[in-house]
């Protein structure tokens, strides 16, 4: 035959040298089928700047990672089934009670299984250090103005991130059935009731028939588990892919410039802190897990829908949503054979609106500013005054929401009266965002003037002079040109103006209602109330030339 | 976006690409001064402290180890249902406590470790890397559109109407399958929200009330003045034995079924209505919440007000359960109870309204 004689014939010689080692010969391998180097040569010594805000993020990554660990260990024991069950394990106050599976599994999790109560409270904590940190790390992206273009988009993956983390959560704290969780989802089966025209329906369809049914847990663990991890593992991928490809944001500095990224290089530096960060948030949370209880489903016992303990809360990050349900006037309408139970829905519908507040905030200034262009140095909250107080205000509305939800634990814990709590809830959803608002205005405006006195009169040394005349004066001393660079370089926008009511023919022009809104909104975000301009380099050179009185 | 607001009031950029290092300092003090020069860290110039930062840092991978050892240690040695007392956490299991700090340990080592190997010793000279634009330029942009353009004209997409437009109603539909599917996931509401296993009951065929913790049938002198009691249904011609724990749907019937009896002085009580669906001053309430459907269970005695804890809505159960603080809308719905012959609390019809949260189909 004749391939005997081809197959003699050698393979033609790749044109790549010899590797040197086996790492290598390994690197070359996966490079002729994966193309590793093209994509190690972009991304190897990826810069990336450092400041302690940037590891909220990871943060929320690496407890992200936890829950899944954890989790899938959990899977492996619990049954999401609400069969009944007598339970006949070894935590003696609940032996011979009538419960569900779910339940009775969660107990031999947290009670035979070694180490599970160990994986229950990581994966609970983890939970509650997750949300925390994408509202902390939010509150950086946002308070930064890091969500401007390019990265709008990805603010929308945050954004959607938290509200799923949110949702995962309550069904979390929902599977082991016990009285706790059980009145949170009556609750939410409630809330769903008073969704006017298709509320019963979609309850009946949820539960399987009433409440409570026997589908609740199976359904609530495929979501839990499958659905919702699914999907915030695809925007957490899609999150992080733009981060890397819109490079890291960074604070303004000498050398830093929305053209650079100065930072360190991700191999050796990078690699190590935000790798080793992974261990010392999972240590903590370990450590965390080890000593400090949280949800202790045994001491509640199994869900009755006829019994109910005192101080039912839900998880802190729903304790707003919580607020809102338990401050609304009970306002019902009654009409043609109908029931519309505002006192319910409304607080049904704010609850998103809270979030998707902050959601599309960064289209909102876009639009108001006009401006288009890619920015990368991050804004110092107080040069951005109004944005600041609305973040701020925002945070204080969720906080008086919160204190609403816990209107019982801090009626006993501070000896106050309940209603009391509840009506200055009620007034002050209105009033304090409004207070911290102009408050946290003011202060940064106040920030800015100290800026432009640091900038035209240096700093304070605390050296007092005596000069010739008798007059005692404190010296200030220029401040390195370093810092005058950073304390200056920040950009001002000037408000938008309406065009002039008649055009050059005099001619009345058009002015609609967009452009006046626009303009108004401009003016209140850039206007001569709201920033503080910036020194320029002639007040600077005229004040330190020897003219100025130091 | 309007083109009607100019480009000019946008702040001028501070575009300092030049400034890297060698600006003309003197006429604007303000300039980008370039990157400070790297400040060497002592281990960066003394080998004896790069020495001893080296030893840290395989002294925490060291522990780390070593606490690994002590996790498995743990798992194997100590009882699951061993309690031990440490300060100041109080009472708490062993295994947990030995199992968390261990892992903890061995975790938070290797983090420290890493991060202290990267402060000291790895290179902390700060690089600048160039950013590029994320827009592509003009020239790349005309070019995919161009190809694009080519693309749709071959596909005949805008061209032929008639496909274009029934693909667009096929797909717009489609979906709706996946609607339709999640049908079965539940039975249709009906009036099932409307009535309860007090319902069963007639003047013929009344049903007792059974005390929720006794499971003995009630007499209104069971009931004390200021004391708040649980009740259930008993027999009745679809639950001949009366509702038991042991039931399959008992989490569903107790859902709707719970009752709480008050006692209270019949003058005391204010609505005529409410004390004539009484006996002797005992009154009957739905225990479920007329808000989102928690079990009401805090009675104040001296005021007659019930709260439930949820939500804190407040009733006062001396005027027919008015809502008189919190977010509930309507009042408790209350039992009509008389008695029988033999002198037990029994029930002749249902809820003088649906129990439970309002929904949109509710009438009453």
């Amino acid at each position: 035959m004749s391939s005997s004689t081809s197959a003699k014939q050698a393979a033609p010689a790749s044109t790549r040298a010899k590797p040197a080692n086996k790492a290598e010969a390994a690197a070359d391998y996966l490079d002729g089928r994966l193309g590793i180097y093209s994509l190690a040569k972009a991304n190897l010594r990826k810069i990336f700047p450092d400041h302690w805000s940037f590891m909220l993020g990871e943060i929320c990554l690496y407890t992200f990672i936890i829950i899944i660990l954890t989790g899938v260990y959990l899977t492996l024991f619990f049954k999401p089934s609400m069969g009944e069950v007598v339970y006949n394990g070894s935590y003696a106050p609940l032996n011979g009670i009538k419960m569900s599976e779910a339940y009775a599994s969660t107990l031999n999790i947290s009670f035979e299984v070694r180490g599970g109560l160990l994986i229950r409270q990581i994966h609970h904590w983890a939970a509650i250090v997750f949300v925390a940190a994408m509202f902390v790390h939010m509150m950086r992206v946002f308070f930064t103005g890091a969500f401007r273009k390019p990265r709008e988009i990805n603010w929308i993956f945050g954004f959607l991130l938290l509200f799923l983390g949110f949702f995962d959560g309550f069904l979390g704290y929902s599977l082991p059935d016990d009285l706790l969780s059980g009145t949170g989802i009556r609750f939410m089966e409630g809330a769903i009731l008073a969704v006017p025209l298709v509320g019963t329906y979609i309850s009946f369809f949820l539960f399987g028939g009433e409440f409570p049914g026997t589908d609740i847990v199976p359904r609530f663990f495929t979501i839990h588990v499958l659905l919702i991890p699914g999907v915030m593992l695809g925007l957490l991928v899609a999150h992080l892919i733009l981060v890397f490809y819109h490079k890291h944001t960074q604070w303004a500095g000498p050398g830093r410039t929305e053209k650079n990224v100065v930072g360190m290089p991700l191999m050796p530096v990078y690699m190590a802190k935000a790798g080793g960060f992974f261990f010392l948030v999972f240590g903590i949370i370990a450590a965390m897990s080890a000593i400090a209880s949280v949800n202790p489903v045994w001491a509640y016992g199994p869900y009755r829908p006829d019994q109910v303990s005192t101080d039912a809360q839900p998880d802190w990050y729903m304790g707003f949503a919580e607020g809102l349900i338990r401050v609304m006037p009970g306002w019902e309408v009654r009409a043609w054979g109908h029931t519309l139970n505002l006192g319910v829905f409304i607080p049904l519908m704010l609850f998103p609106l809270v979030l998707v507040a902050i959601a599309v905030y960064p289209f909102i200034e876009s639009w108001i500013t006009g401006d288009k262009r890619e920015h990368h140095i991050l804004d110092r909250p107080r040069n951005a005054p109004v944005r600041t107080a609305l973040g701020a205000a925002w945070i204080s509305l969720y906080l008086v929401l919160l204190s609403g939800g816990g209107n019982d634990l801090i009626a006993t814990h501070f000896h106050l009266s309940l209603n009391d709590i509840t009506y200055f809830v009620r007034v002050g959803s209105f009033v304090v965002p409004v207070i911290v608002y102009i408050v946290t205005k003011r202060w940064c405006l106040g920030l800015q003037r100290r800026d432009k006195e640091k900038v035209l009169h240096g700093r304070e040394t605390g050296v007092i002079k005596r000069l010739p005349h008798g007059e005692f004066i404190e010296v200030h001393a220029q401040l390195p040109q370093e810092r005058l660079h950073t304390l200056t370089s920040h950009e001002q926008y000037e408000p938008v103006e309406l065009p002039a009511e008649t055009d050059e023919n005099g001619v009345a022009r058009k002015v609609g209602l967009v452009t006046k809104t626009r303009a108004k909104l401009s003016e209140g975000m850039f206007g001569e109330g709201s920033q503080i301009p910036k020194p320029t380099v002639e007040e600077h050179q005229e004040i330190t030339s020897g003219h100025g009185h130091h | 976006m309007s083109h009607d607001m100019s480009d000019d009031k946008l702040p001028q950029a501070h575009d300092a690409s030049d400034a890297h290092g060698d600006v003309a300092v003197t006429d604007n003090p303000f300039a980008d001064p370039g990157l400070p020069a790297h400040q060497p860290r002592r281990t960066d110039i003394d080998e004896r402290a790069a020495k001893r930062a080296e030893r840290q840092v395989s002294l925490m991978f060291l522990v780390s180890m070593l606490a690994t050892v002590g996790f498995i240690a743990s798992y194997v040695a100590i009882d699951p249902d061993k309690i031990v007392y440490i300060f100041p956490l109080g009472h708490i299991s062993a295994l947990n406590f030995a199992l968390g700090m261990t892992l903890g340990v061995a975790l938070f080592c290797i983090g420290a470790g890493a991060v202290h190997w990267a402060r000291t010793l790895m290179s902390d000279v700060e690089l600048p890397a160039e950013r590029h634009p994320i827009e592509a330029d003009d020239e790349v942009r005309a070019d995919v559109i161009e190809q694009f353009k080519t693309g749709a004209a071959e596909s005949g997409f805008g061209r032929r109407k008639m496909i274009r437009n029934t693909l667009i109603g096929s797909m717009a539909l489609v979906p709706l399958s996946g609607v339709v599917l999640l049908r079965d996931l539940g039975p249709l509401p009906e009036k099932k929200l409307d009535v309860t296993a007090w319902n069963e009951a007639t003047p013929a065929a009344p049903i007792r009330l059974v005390n929720m913790n006794t499971d003995e049938p009630l007499k209104a002198e069971d009931v004390a003045v200021g004391s708040l009691t649980f009740a259930k249904p008993g027999p009745s011609a679809s639950r001949p034995a009366g509702l038991q724990e042991s039931d399959e749907d008992f989490q569903q019937a107790i859902a709707k079924d719970a009752l709480m009896l008050i006692r209270i002085q019949p003058d005391d009580i204010k609505d005529a209505n409410s004390k004539a669906l009484g006996f002797e001053g005992v009154l009957a309430y739905s225990k479920i919440c007329t808000h989102v459907g928690c079990p009401i269970s805090l009675y104040e005695q001296q005021t007659h007000h019930a709260l439930c804890p949820c939500h804190q809505s407040t009733f006062d159960l001396s005027d027919g359960a008015r809502v008189i603080f919190g977010p509930a809308g309507h009042p408790l719905p209350q039992l009509k109870i008389t008695t029988d012959a033999s002198g037990y609390l029994i029930a002749t019809q249902g809820f003088n309204a649906p129990v439970g949260p309002s929904f949109w189909e509710r009438s009453a």
